[in-house]
């Protein structure tokens, strides 16, 4: 880039003046700042620079777009649908009044493994069509509640889940009170898999934002129950199902951990699936999914980055390469004074 | 009519009516000082908006964010602005307390007291001595001097630094001194009012101070308020306006704040901005209602069945809330600091520091600077603003002899200083007059140096130029005037002052050799008002020929003349003058006419010619800033001939036959109008010519085409480019501001003397000179500068940038506001239309406050061209005058780019970190984050030179917003805990910010490259020119050197008289004034060079309407 330093225009202001003895406090004071001569660095947007950095950022981004689609692609992601599949022939007509109903909803499926999968396998539930991000949803909880034991009636926000016969309910609001309870166990071979529910959720949200002598109280104590029931005599930094579901998610369709499977899995190999098929989401067509899946360094399996990356490389190669060709094929000069209009005809002050 | 009666010197409390002088300028009181500001504030749409904000904020159920996040900037703003009102109105109580708090004499029960001025009460008899300021309005009932005068100056109130007479009241006449103590009587005078040259007023005196005769009084018996007292031991008067009711008080109006395009058309694109977001409001409030119904299903958000009332306004006024950040509550706050900054760069700037008198320039109003960078005309004022108002003698012709001719300077001519030495008559007369033919006070310091207290400029170069050629004026004693002339004293007795009025164009004196005993007549004028007064047969061509040829030069010139005086012929005179200056009716016309009896049969004896410098670089200024498209009007109350050759010498119009000039003349409304259409036909006939066409009109004319063919004149307005007004009134210097302003033009006006005040406040941006003058107009003015030559780099380098600087800043202010908004709006698509915020309250604030406005107030440090090359080519300020870096399409673009910015953040936001990552708190850091980096580039790509600072600004920001986000998340007690160190662990937060700013700069690059390249402005062309060519030799420059080689050519032709050009000959032509018509009472008093004929200036084509019949005389 060329910089031509300060862009001092003459010596009129400067050391010229300081040589005279200044009798007069009222003289402004002479240094580059107030004077507006910093030296300064003036890129301009010349082709060969416009042109290079183009090419520079898809030489950077093509290699990166290919490693986080590789990174992705690893990721093996096992993903059943099943909150259709679960619903007995006689309730597919009406799968609010089933699921409203006491009848089992104890429902099997079976995932058959497509690749190795290493552990530690991550086990999430997902659902969509389920707006965790809505305002009257995402603001209806209670920190100090949650944290600390003699907060319990702070339920303010908690609104319409704040209170049941004047008592406080703990924890509080929407979101606890809606709280996911389908249930999964896994068995491979009729060999029970093992599920470690443990340290699922932000060690973080444990340790400062669960109260661990805050236990639940008054919970799902109403006629109509939102999701699930927690155990009153544990603290709700052990609750860690809560504690997940708590982190409110930005988008409706989202997934949730609910637990890792410690062992490998093999290609080939049939999980049988048990779940409780308890959670409503049929009154407003959400879906249910159960995933499991392997991580890498980028995280679960997310395409996108990857492709996002080789088509925005690609983009500038091509973008590196038409500038290149219009520049030698219709080269221009750059700073021509002929194409100021006043030179062309003399004169005329403000035309065009 | 109101009347007041003031009654002198009466302790009576009853008569105590009126208020005292206590002078206040203060805008409020410490009590009133919060509500009345606030009422102040709240009188502005945008805080009423942001406090309607505010409010709604502080219902939970519609909040989207903490109240706080509103609040803070609002409370913030509002302390700045109140903060700053209250400064400046302490600075006022001080400035005030000091007035008030001046020790004056003044009479209280008969004793004479020392007080201070905010105690003087109305009827009080106030003591003044020399130099003292006179602390409220007098009327003048005593002084020292024996004939009840005292010399003033009125410096303070209308700008003239000459001396003025006032006269004591004559009823008080000859009162002994010990009695003016005890002086009773009442003035009834007119209640107070703003006219500082009326007042009409009655006094009657008590006895023992006889007569009961009512004696009445007028301006010159008044001394007002801010005057100083000069000349005179002492004076005595009587209160009779004191305090705010005096006459500069009730003068003192706050005047209008200046509102500058730039703010105009940001109010216009907040307008906009704030009909979009209503749009958007009523959209967004509309689907989420509907959406609310659809979806009521979802259990989990338990809508109750039955709402309040006001249900159906909740969503919208959500999304009012989510939107109101649309427009930036910074921009104010943001706007008035960098403008701050340019008025500091302007009083900072070396190269507009006059070096002569050490005085920087200095800008008093600092929120206009933008408007110097759009200013479409410039009306100037010529004496002192053009020129130097440095009078100074510098050739003479006597009796046919030209004197400095060879030199150039006739106080160095030693053929002058023979004559002198060798007593020529002719010379010594000359001289005579020269020195004594004034109204000049010659005053004697104790150290024995004589200096000259003048009226005019004129008068003291010619006393001064006598002086030197050893005829020094050296006393005058009441009606004897003392000359010395080679060591011996010559004295005059005065007998009658003739005096000069702008109708005569002449003064006179009548005076008595004191030796010989005769009588004379001293006679000094326009040429056009002498000449035709010589004696019969006395041969004036070698006079008018003089004139001409110091015309042509640009110098002033004055005739001189005398006449011997039989005594009864003065006798008979002396009785018609004393009739004529006691009548009541028409006084004015009686005296000129009477006078017009004695000044005739002159015999002519010389033509002075004064100098009166043009600054410098006043032509080189005047060229560049019409190259840059500035149109110029000279406004003067001088005379055509010289105001046309002033206008020539300094490029103001073109030479023959580039320019050309037409006069609009007349003296009826059927003339004026002829004229007028004619000049008319003409201009829109060389409209499409390459060439400068002028017109020229002088007051008289212009009175009557401002009252009956506004419309016309004001298409002349437009079409014409430059134009010279001579003999113009302050009030039409005002007058021609308010039309070019109501043509949506943006006037700038310079001037330096109390008469282009008015000018000066009118015009979008007022620019003083602070000069010989006084500092009147500096005062009242935005900008002072030193000099003329300032005004080429106030408006090329400190306009410009200043536009430039706030176009960007305004624009991106806007951007960034936009960028988050747009993102609250998508967000609220995938939560249900719901109005849930993505980004927490502590964001939103600090986006707002930190995050995004400390890069872009670097701004001011931006240079897109150097100084240098806009001086060069300073036709590149059409850019700014045309607005072009600012306006509606502009702010398109940036619209779009926010949008584009806002659908790259979020898409990639949210695919990125969808699924099991979707967490609200990570996600909205990574939303926030993807707005930080892309606004730095932004910023980054829109800097044109990088110095340390900006450098420092944009990326200590980027770092300074994680380093406070790193802060934050380390409290466990804020809702973000760990958030962000979370995030800046993953990979994968790393690789999306990249691409966040691959995709939304991506575009804008390869966009701003091409149009760089292949669409490029003039701007970039410049830049790329100045960055890569080294010097730029620009075709326009060259032919500046052709201009100004050509100019020095004519220059060197001009004074040769020989060998002159045709061009400038029909320019010298003054208005014959053969005839003088008597004036009515109703006829304007500027009424002058009654040249019958309509008059086009130019070459060849107009000399048929030339007139030469005063040589006929």
């Amino acid at each position: 880039m060329n910089s031509d330093g300060p862009s001092s225009t003459s010596g009129v202001g400067g050391s010229a003046d300081l040589a005279t003895p200044r009798r007069n406090s009222k003289r402004p004071k002479y240094s580059k700042f107030t004077q507006q001569e910093l030296p300064a660095c003036k890129p301009i947007l010349t082709p060969g620079w416009v042109i290079s950095s183009f090419l520079l950022v898809g030489i950077v981004f093509i290699p990166i777009g290919l490693a986080s689609l590789l990174a992705s692609r690893n990721v093996v992601e096992l993903v059943d649908r099943y909150e259709t599949a679960c619903i007995p022939d006689g309730f597919k007509k009406d799968k609010v009044k089933f699921i409203q109903s006491d009848s089992n909803k104890t429902c099997n499926r079976n995932l058959r493994v497509k690749k190795d999968m290493k552990p530690p396998i991550y086990v999430y539930y997902q659902l969509d069509n389920f707006y965790q991000n809505h305002r009257r949803y995402v603001k209806s909880r209670s920190d100090q509640q949650l944290k600390s034991k003699n907060k319990e009636n702070e339920t303010d926000d908690c609104k319409p889940e704040a209170t049941i016969n004047g008592k406080a309910i703990l924890p509080c609001g929407l979101i606890a009170w809606s709280l996911f309870n389908d249930t999964y166990s896994f068995s491979r071979s009729s060999q029970k898999l093992q599920v470690n529910k443990k340290d699922i959720s932000w060690k973080s949200d444990r340790d400062h934002k669960f109260g661990k002598d805050v236990f639940p109280k008054n919970f799902q104590n109403r006629t109509v129950k939102g999701g699930a029931t927690l155990n009153a005599s544990i603290p709700l930094n052990k609750q860690e199902d809560l504690i997940v579901w708590m982190r409110t998610a930005a988008l409706p369709t989202f997934r949730k951990l609910y637990g890792k499977i410690e062992v490998e899995l093999k290609k080939g190999d049939v999980i049988q699936v048990t779940l409780e098929n308890n959670y409503n989401t049929y009154s407003f067509n959400g879906k249910k999914k159960l995933v499991l899946s392997t991580t890498k360094w980028i995280g679960g399996k997310n395409d996108f980055i990857g492709i996002a990356y080789l088509t925005v490389g690609g983009l500038c190669f091509l973008l590196a390469l038409s500038f290149g060709i219009i520049y030698f094929v219709k080269p221009r000069r750059l700073g021509d004074p002929t194409y100021l209009s006043w030179n062309r005809n003399p004169g005329g002050g403000s035309n065009n | 009519m109101m009347k007041r009666l003031v009654y002198i010197n009466d302790d009576d409390q009853a008569h105590d009516l009126y208020c005292d002088n206590r002078i206040s300028n203060r805008k409020y009181t410490v009590l009133n000082f919060l509500p009345k500001n606030l009422w102040e504030q709240f009188s502005r749409f945008m805080n009423q908006y942001f406090l309607l904000i505010a409010c709604l904020q502080l219902w939970p159920l519609i909040t989207p964010v903490n109240p706080a996040s509103t609040w803070g900037p609002l409370i913030f703003i509002f302390a700045v602005s109140a903060t700053k009102e209250a400064w400046d109105d302490y600075n006022r109580y001080l400035s005030d307390k000091k007035a008030n708090e001046k020790q004056v004499w003044v009479v209280k029960k008969g004793v004479k007291k020392h007080i201070r001025a905010q105690d003087i009460h109305v009827g009080n008899l106030v003591w003044l001595r020399e130099n003292d300021e006179v602390p409220c309005d007098l009327v003048l009932i005593g002084t020292s001097e024996p004939l009840g005068l005292c010399h003033i100056e009125t410096c303070a109130l209308d700008g003239e630094t000459d001396l003025k007479t006032r006269a004591i009241a004559s009823a008080c006449a000859g009162i002994e001194l010990e009695l003016l103590h005890k002086i009773k009587g009442v003035i009834e005078c007119p209640e107070p009012d703003k006219d500082i040259r009326r007042f009409d007023a009655n006094m009657r005196l008590f006895p023992p101070f006889i007569d009961n005769d009512v004696c009445p009084l007028t301006i010159k018996n008044t001394i007002l308020q801010s005057c100083y007292l000069r000349n005179t031991e002492w004076v005595c008067g009587v209160a009779i306006y004191a305090g705010n009711e005096t006459k500069l008080g009730m003068s003192r109006g706050v005047p209008e704040p200046k509102l500058t395009a730039m703010d105009a058309m940001i109010d216009k694109l907040t307008g906009a901005i704030f009909v979009f977001q209503i749009v958007v409001v009523i959209v967004l409030g509309v689907a989420g209602n509907v959406w609310k119904d659809i979806e009521a299903r979802k259990w989990y958000v338990q809508y109750p069945n039955e709402g309040p009332w006001y249900e159906l306004l909740v969503i919208p006024l959500r999304f009012e809330l989510l939107c109101s950040i649309m427009i930036p509550i910074s921009i104010k706050v943001s706007l008035d600091l960098v403008k701050s900054l340019y008025a500091k760069f302007i009083d900072w700037d070396q190269e507009m520091t006059d070096l002569e008198t050490r005085t920087p320039s200095h800008a008093a109003n600092t929120a206009i600077s933008e408007d110097l960078g759009q200013v479409e005309y410039i009306l100037t004022d010529k004496t002192g603003t053009l020129t130097e108002n440095k009078m100074i003698f510098k050739r003479c012709c006597i009796s046919g002899t030209f004197y400095g001719n060879e030199s150039g300077d006739a106080l160095k001519d030693l053929k002058l200083l023979n004559a002198v030495s060798c007593g020529s008559p002719d010379v010594i007369q000359f001289l005579t007059v020269m020195s004594i033919c004034n109204t000049v006070i010659p005053m004697q310091s104790k150290n024995g140096v004589l200096s000259y207290k003048a009226q005019s400029q004129d008068e003291e170069a010619l006393v001064r130029a006598a002086a030197q050629l050893n005829m020094v004026f050296v006393k005058k004693n009441a009606s004897i005037l003392e000359i010395n002339f080679n060591a011996s004293l010559l004295q005059y007795e005065l007998l009658d002052t003739l005096e000069f009025t702008s109708d005569r164009k002449k003064m006179s004196i009548v005076v008595r050799d004191c030796q010989k005993g005769k009588i004379f007549l001293l006679s000094k004028g326009a040429d056009e008002t002498i000449l035709p007064c010589a004696r019969t047969g006395q041969q004036t061509r070698t006079f008018s020929e003089a004139v001409e040829q110091y015309a042509q030069m640009g110098l002033r010139t004055l005739c001189v003349a005398w006449r011997e005086l039989r005594e009864d012929e003065y006798q008979e005179w002396s009785l018609s003058f004393k009739e004529a200056n006691s009548t009541l009716v028409d006084r004015e016309w009686r005296v000129s006419e009477v006078c017009q009896r004695l000044e005739v049969g002159l015999e002519i004896l010389g033509v002075a010619a004064i100098e009166d410098r043009l600054q410098d670089g006043v032509p080189e200024t005047i060229e560049t800033l019409r190259k840059a498209g500035i149109n110029f009007w000279m406004l003067t109350g001088d005379k055509q001939s010289t105001a046309i050759q002033i206008a020539l010498s300094c490029n103001f119009v073109s030479p023959e036959p580039k320019g050309q000039l037409l006069l609009i003349n007349g003296k009826t409304e059927d003339e004026v109008c002829r004229s007028l259409d004619r000049v008319l036909l003409t201009m829109r006939i060389t409209n499409s010519e390459p060439k400068d066409v002028a017109f020229v009109i002088d007051g008289w004319a212009l009175e009557i085409a401002l009252k009956y063919h506004r419309k016309a004149f004001t298409e002349l307005s437009i079409l014409s480019r430059t134009a010279i007004c001579c003999r113009v009134t302050p009030s039409q210097k005002a007058q021609l501001v308010g039309i070019l302003k109501s043509c949506d033009y943006r006037t700038l006006a310079i001037g330096d003397g109390g008469n282009d005040v008015r000018m000066i406040q009118q015009a979008d941006i007022g620019v003083g000179i602070s000069g010989r003058e006084g500092l009147q107009a500096a005062r009242a003015a935005d900008y002072s500068i030193g000099k003329f030559r300032f005004l080429k780099r106030l408006i090329l380098v400190h306009g410009r940038y200043s536009y430039n600087r706030t176009a960007f800043l305004s624009q991106y202010s806007f951007y960034k506001s936009l960028l988050i908004c747009f993102i609250q709006i998508f967000f609220s698509f995938v939560s249900g239309v719901s109005g849930s915020s993505l980004f927490n309250s502590v964001s939103l604030m600090a986006y707002n406050v930190f995050y995004t406005s400390i890069p872009v107030l670097v701004s001011v440090l931006d240079k897109d061209l150097s100084e240098r090359t806009v001086m060069q080519h300073p036709q590149i300020l059409f850019y700014c005058q045309a607005g072009r870096l600012l306006n509606p399409s502009t702010f398109a673009g940036w619209f779009g780019r926010s949008l584009f910015h806002a659908i790259v953040v979020f898409i990639i936001t949210i695919h990125a970190y969808a699924n099991e990552k979707s967490e609200i708190e990570e996600m909205s850091m990574v939303a926030l984050s993807g707005c930080i980096w892309l606004q730095a580039f932004v910023v980054a790509i829109e800097t044109n030179s990088f110095t340390i600072l900006q450098h420092l600004a944009i990326w200590g920001n980027l770092l300074g917003f994680y380093i406070i986000n790193w802060i934050i998340s380390a409290v466990p007690a804020a809702g973000m805990y760990t958030i962000m160190f979370r995030l800046c662990k993953q990979p994968s937060y790393w690789i999306t910010m990249f691409l966040i700013v691959v995709c939304g700069m991506g575009p804008v690059v390869a966009l701003k490259y091409f149009r760089y390249t292949y669409r490029s402005s003039k701007i970039n062309i410049l830049q790329q020119a100045e960055r890569l060519g080294g010097p730029i030799l620009s075709l326009g420059s060259i032919e500046t050197q052709q201009r100004s080689l050509e100019r020095e050519l004519s220059a060197l032709s001009i004074s040769q008289p020989k060998s002159r050009s045709a061009v400038y000959e029909p320019l010298l032509l003054d208005s014959p004034s053969a005839t003088r018509r008597s004036f009515g009472p109703g006829q304007h008093p500027l009424l002058d060079s009654p040249s019958a004929t309509r008059r086009s200036f130019g070459l060849g084509q107009h000399t048929d309407f030339r007139t030469r019949n005063y040589k006929d005389n």
